[in-house]
């Protein structure tokens, strides 16, 4: 029964990891900063729930759980503030976004990339 | 007073949280615990925020229930996010729009824009009185009805309890 709490624990931890390098990967390939932000939060959420949720299910069952459930909850509270810190910065600094529909992976092709000036790989 | 009753919650709430985390009863530890309640109550007082909207106790099983409702939200966009970036949906159709909110709290407007924030796909940029201006990843996505439901459940979340300051 241990061995499998410990499995689970694992994975989740394990799937956690991979969540938030998806984050991190989106950061990479998304083309503004608002977009980029919408990556971030990926690790922010995900990543962190499917990490704490795995180390609750590896710890001894007790004030750990508890604890591990308070910094999941202070996450949930701080990070959007960073976010929407963030976002409200580049926007009051005269940041626009790039609205419409565009296939992002185009990069220099796409119109707007094109006007913008922006030279993306 | 007002002011002592929602100071004598938080210093109560403190003391709880403190002893919960650290599990010491020697005197020094509780002597250095009363400290860091005296020092955390002085901080509050002095950023005013030892008022009703610091003092969420009667709200806290209402706002455990919107926070399941909200895990579930965050999940799907979670996976409309990730689809993204993996490349199973090449396309994403970024958009800003503005949200009419229908609480008047201030506590209620932190939930709601926060949640929007918290969910993958949209961010809140700006709170301008009942205005939020939001970017969303996909147009589609972020539709005007999704936010009703939300700012719905967030509002009756925060609201009960009496009136706050707007």
């Amino acid at each position: 029964m241990a061995d499998a709490l410990h499995w689970v624990g694992g994975g989740l931890v394990a799937i956690g990891a991979i969540w938030s390098i998806m984050g991190a990967v989106g950061v990479l390939r998304f083309p503004d900063v608002y977009t980029r932000i919408h990556a971030a939060s990926l690790t922010d959420t995900g990543g962190a729930t499917l990490m704490l949720l795995g180390m609750a299910f590896l710890a001894e069952p007790g004030i750990v759980t508890l604890k591990l459930f308070f910094v999941w909850a202070f996450v949930m509270l701080t990070t959007p503030t960073a976010s929407n810190a963030l976002a409200s910065a580049a926007y009051s600094s005269g940041h626009r976004p790039r609205i419409g529909n565009f296939e992002f992976m185009r990069g220099n092709d796409s119109p707007e990339a094109a006007t913008k000036g922006e030279s993306r790989p | 007073m007002r002011f002592m009753t929602y100071g004598f919650g938080l210093a109560a709430a403190l003391a709880v949280f403190w002893f919960a985390m650290s599990g010491e009863t020697s005197p020094l530890f509780l002597g250095l615990s009363v400290i860091a309640v005296l020092a955390t109550l002085w901080i509050s007082a002095r950023l005013k925020v030892v008022d009703r909207d610091g003092s969420p106790y009667l709200r806290v099983l209402p706002l455990m229930l919107y926070t399941g409702w909200l895990l579930g939200e965050i999940i799907k966009a979670n996976l409309a996010v990730v689809t993204r970036i993996v490349g199973i949906r090449q396309s994403i159709d970024p958009a800003m729009m503005e949200i009419r909110t229908g609480t008047r709290t201030s506590l209620g407007k932190a939930l709601f824009a926060n949640s929007i924030t918290l969910t993958p796909g949209t961010v809140t940029v700006d709170v301008d009185g009942q205005v939020l201006k939001v970017h969303a990843l996909v147009r589609e996505n972020a539709g005007a009805d999704s936010f009703t439901d939300m700012d719905r459940r967030s509002s009756r979340a925060a609201d009960i309890g009496g009136k706050g300051r707007d």
